[in-house]
C-alpha cells in the first residue's frame, strides 16, 4: 500500500475515533472525512465501519443517502447555484444557464477546476438569485461579475 | 477623513449574518475600520432588501441601506445627508410597524454579546407544570409547518417516563422562501439557547440538540461560539446559574438532505443513520431520539418561549386572531422589492405583506401568484390576498402557512413549470422509503413533461392531467410523511387556480 494511502486511512481512523462516543457520531465522522479529505473512498468506509463496529453496508447506506457525502474526488472549487422557488422567481433558471456557459460546465457536472452543483435554498430568498462559492455566499448573483466572483 | 467625533470613535454597526455578508458586508466593515470607526458586527434586522444595512451611532443609530465599501468616504463626510441614509433605525417603517416578540434583540448588538435577560433565572424557580400551563395559556403552536399545539407535546414529554428525555431543535430550514431560523441563529443565538433550556426545565429533559443544515455555515459558526459562551456564563451545563439544575446543548450539522426537516427523519439522522422517515405513531414525544421521550420543535417555536415566559401566556394569547395566537415571523421572498423578515401578529393579509411591506414586485411587473409555506405550499391568486393569515383561513383555502415563507412571482411565471418543479424537487429529496413518494414524484414529473410538450404543440393533454389528479390523490393519502403527502399541494393548487397554464 503506498505511503499516502496509509496516511489517508490513519487520518480517517483518527477522525472516526474522535466521534465514536458522540450522538450521531458516525454521520459526523463521515462529514468530517469529506471536509478533511475531500471525499470518501471505499477504504474510508472500511475504516469507519471498523471503528464504529458497523457493517460496511450500513456505512454505504449512510454515505449514499446524503448529498454532502461525496465519493469521488472533487475539484478545488464548488459553485452551488440555488434552484429553489424564491430564486426561480427572480430569474434563477436564466442565471444558472449563464453560469453554465461561463464555466463551460453543466449543472451537476464538474471539470478539473470547478464543480457546479444545484442547491435547494441558501436562505437568501429575498436577495436572489443566490449562489455559494466554496463557503462564501453571494446574493443578487445576477448582478455580480462572474469572472471576479468565481474565476473562469 | 476619520470617523471621530469629539475625540471619540463613532460606533458603526455592520451585520455579520449571511444576508449581509452575501451582499458584501465584510468589505464595508473593513472600509469603516480603515476610516477609524469602532465597528460592531451585529446581527441583521431582517431588512434583507437593504443589506448591507449599516448603522452609524453617534448618539442615536442612523440606518443606511445597500452600502458598498466605495460609499464609505462619502457616508462619513455627509452622514444624514447621504442619499443612502434611510433615517433613524427605529423609525424605518418596515421595522417600526412590526411587533417583535422573537426578533426584538436581533440586530441590536453583536450576536455573541450576552444579553441582560432574567427569563432563565425566573424559570429556574418555577415548577414544570406551571411553565407548561403558561405555554398552554399562550396558545403557542409549532412554527415549523404543522401548527400543532405546543403544550400538548410539552405535557406528553413531561408525563411520559423515560431514562433520558431530549429537547431537539429542527434547524434544518430547507423550505425555499424561508430564512427566519437562520436570521435568529445568526442574530440572537441566545434566544434559542434560552428557549430550549426552558423547554428542558419544563419537561424534565437534560439534553438538547440543535440539528442545523449544512447550507448555513455562518449560522453554525455563530451558534457554536454562542454555546461556548453560554457554558462559560453558566447558562448551560450541570448547574445552571447555580440552581443545581442541568441542561446540556449540542450543535449537530446535517449532511445535505431536505427530508431531514421531517421530524422523524431528523431523529434518524441525529442517531447517525440514513435520514429515512419513521412510521408514526409512536410520536417523538413518546418515543423519539433513541426511543426516549423527545420534544421536537423548530427554531422559531423555541424562540417564542422566552417572550411568553417573560410577559405571560395571556399577553401572547392576546396577540393574533382566534386560535392563531401570537406573532408569526413571515418571510417575504422571491420577486418582491422589499423582501425580508416581517414579524407581526397573525391576521395580517397577504396584500399588506406583499404590497405594504414588500412594495410590489422587484421586476415592476404585476404579481401573478404567491406560493405560501415553502415547496410543499399552495400557489394562491391575487383575489385571495385579502385573506387574513391564520392557520384556519389558510387551511380553508387548501393552503398552509408552513414556516411562514411567501414567495412572490410576477406575471412571467409559468405555473406548469412550477408544478413540474414540485415533482422534481420531491424526486431529488424523497427519502425513498415509501412508494407513493419515491415513484409518484418521478411519474408526476414525466407526466407533467408530457403536458408541457402537448401544450407546446397546441394540444391540451386532458388525459395526462387526469392522471396527475389520480397520482396526487395516491401521494396525498398513501405517503408515509408530508414530503409525498404534500407535494400534490403546489401541483393541484397551480392546476386549479391557473388552468390556462396547462393548456395551449
Amino acid at each position: 500500500m503506498p505511503e499516502s494511502d496509509h496516511s489517508r486511512t490513519a487520518l480517517t481512523r483518527m477522525i472516526a475515533a474522535r466521534h465514536l462516543n458522540r450522538v450521531g457520531g458516525v454521520l459526523q465522522a463521515l462529514r468530517e472525512v469529506v471536509l478533511e479529505q475531500g471525499h470518501i473512498e471505499r477504504a474510508d468506509e472500511h475504516v469507519v465501519a471498523n471503528v464504529f463496529n458497523l457493517s460496511q453496508a450500513e456505512i454505504r447506506g449512510i454515505v449514499s443517502f446524503y448529498h454532502d457525502l461525496k465519493t469521488s474526488p472533487q475539484p478545488p472549487v464548488t459553485v452551488k447555484v440555488c434552484q429553489a422557488e424564491a430564486c426561480q422567481a427572480v430569474g434563477g433558471r436564466a442565471f444558472t444557464e449563464r453560469v453554465e456557459a461561463h464555466l463551460g460546465v453543466e449543472l451537476g457536472d464538474a471539470n478539473e477546476r470547478v464543480a457546479l452543483e444545484p442547491v435547494y435554498c441558501l436562505g437568501l430568498c429575498a436577495q436572489g438569485p443566490s449562489m455559494m462559492v466554496g463557503q462564501r455566499p453571494v446574493a443578487r448573483a445576477d448582478q455580480c461579475d462572474l469572472s471576479h466572483e468565481i474565476g473562469t | 477623513m476619520r470617523l471621530v467625533t469629539r475625540n471619540r470613535h463613532v460606533k458603526v454597526y455592520v451585520p455579520l449574518d449571511t444576508s449581509a455578508v452575501a451582499a458584501g458586508a465584510d468589505a464595508v466593515a473593513a472600509a469603516f475600520a480603515d476610516a477609524g470607526a469602532e465597528v460592531v458586527r451585529n446581527g441583521s434586522h431582517g431588512m434583507s432588501w437593504a443589506e448591507p444595512l449599516i448603522e452609524i451611532d453617534d448618539g442615536g443609530r442612523m440606518a443606511y441601506a445597500n452600502v458598498a465599501a466605495a460609499d464609505v468616504p462619502d457616508l462619513v463626510a455627509q452622514r444624514g445627508g447621504h442619499p443612502k441614509c434611510i433615517g433613524p433605525t427605529a423609525d424605518v417603517p418596515y421595522l417600526a410597524r412590526q411587533t417583535r416578540a422573537v426578533f426584538d434583540r436581533a440586530g441590536e448588538d453583536a450576536p455573541l454579546a450576552l444579553p441582560k435577560s432574567t427569563v432563565l433565572a425566573d424559570c429556574l424557580e418555577q415548577a414544570p407544570e406551571a411553565m407548561i400551563d403558561t405555554i398552554e395559556t399562550s396558545g403557542l403552536r409549532g412554527r415549523g409547518g404543522a401548527g400543532f399545539p405546543a403544550h400538548i407535546k410539552w405535557r406528553t414529554v413531561f408525563d411520559t417516563p423515560g431514562e433520558q428525555k431530549y429537547i431537539v431543535c429542527n434547524a434544518d430550514e430547507g423550505d425555499s422562501g424561508t430564512f427566519a431560523d437562520r436570521l435568529l441563529m445568526e442574530g440572537d443565538p441566545y434566544r434559542l439557547v434560552e428557549g430550549m433550556t426552558i423547554a428542558g426545565l419544563a419537561t424534565g429533559a437534560t439534553k438538547g440538540y440543535v440539528y442545523l443544515r449544512s447550507e448555513y455555515p455562518i449560522a453554525a459558526r455563530i451558534f457554536q461560539a454562542a454555546l461556548a459562551n453560554a457554558y462559560d456564563a453558566g447558562l448551560l451545563g450541570t448547574d445552571i446559574l447555580g440552581s443545581g439544575k442541568a441542561f446540556d446543548l449540542e450543535l449537530f450539522i446535517g449532511a445535505g438532505a431536505y427530508i431531514c426537516g421531517e421530524e422523524t427523519s431528523l431523529l434518524e439522522s441525529l442517531e447517525g443513520k440514513r435520514g429515512e422517515i419513521r412510521v408514526k405513531p409512536p410520536v417523538p414525544a413518546i418515543a423519539g431520539l433513541f426511543g426516549q421521550p423527545t420534544l421536537v420543535h423548530n427554531v422559531i417555536s423555541y424562540a417564542c418561549v422566552p417572550a411568553i415566559m417573560t410577559n405571560g401566556g395571556d399577553w401572547y394569547a392576546n396577540l393574533g386572531v382566534g386560535r392563531s395566537t401570537g406573532t408569526m415571523a413571515f418571510q417575504l421572498a422571491g420577486n418582491v422589492r422589499r423582501g425580508g423578515l416581517v414579524e407581526v401578529p397573525f391576521g395580517i393579509t397577504i396584500n399588506d405583506l406583499v404590497y405594504g411591506y414588500g412594495e410590489d414586485t422587484r421586476s415592476g411587473r404585476p404579481v401573478r401568484t404567491v406560493q405560501i409555506g415553502g415547496p410543499l405550499g399552495a400557489y394562491l391568486k391575487p383575489e385571495e390576498f385579502d385573506t387574513p393569515l391564520t392557520y384556519e383561513n389558510m387551511m380553508a383555502l387548501g393552503a398552509g402557512i408552513g414556516h411562514g415563507g411567501l414567495v412572490v412571482y410576477d406575471d412571467s411565471v409559468d405555473l406548469a413549470a412550477q408544478a413540474r418543479y414540485a415533482f422534481e424537487f420531491c424526486e431529488v429529496e424523497s427519502c425513498g422509503k415509501c412508494t407513493p413518494c419515491r415513484l409518484g414524484a418521478v411519474r408526476g414529473k414525466e407526466t407533467m413533461d408530457a403536458v408541457i410538450q402537448a401544450r407546446g404543440e397546441g394540444r391540451a393533454a386532458e388525459d395526462k392531467l387526469a392522471m396527475i389528479d389520480d397520482l396526487c390523490e395516491v401521494m396525498e393519502t398513501a405517503s408515509l410523511c408530508q414530503m409525498g403527502g404534500m407535494t400534490p399541494i403546489p401541483v393541484t393548487s397551480a392546476i386549479k387556480r391557473f388552468p390556462e397554464d396547462f393548456r395551449p
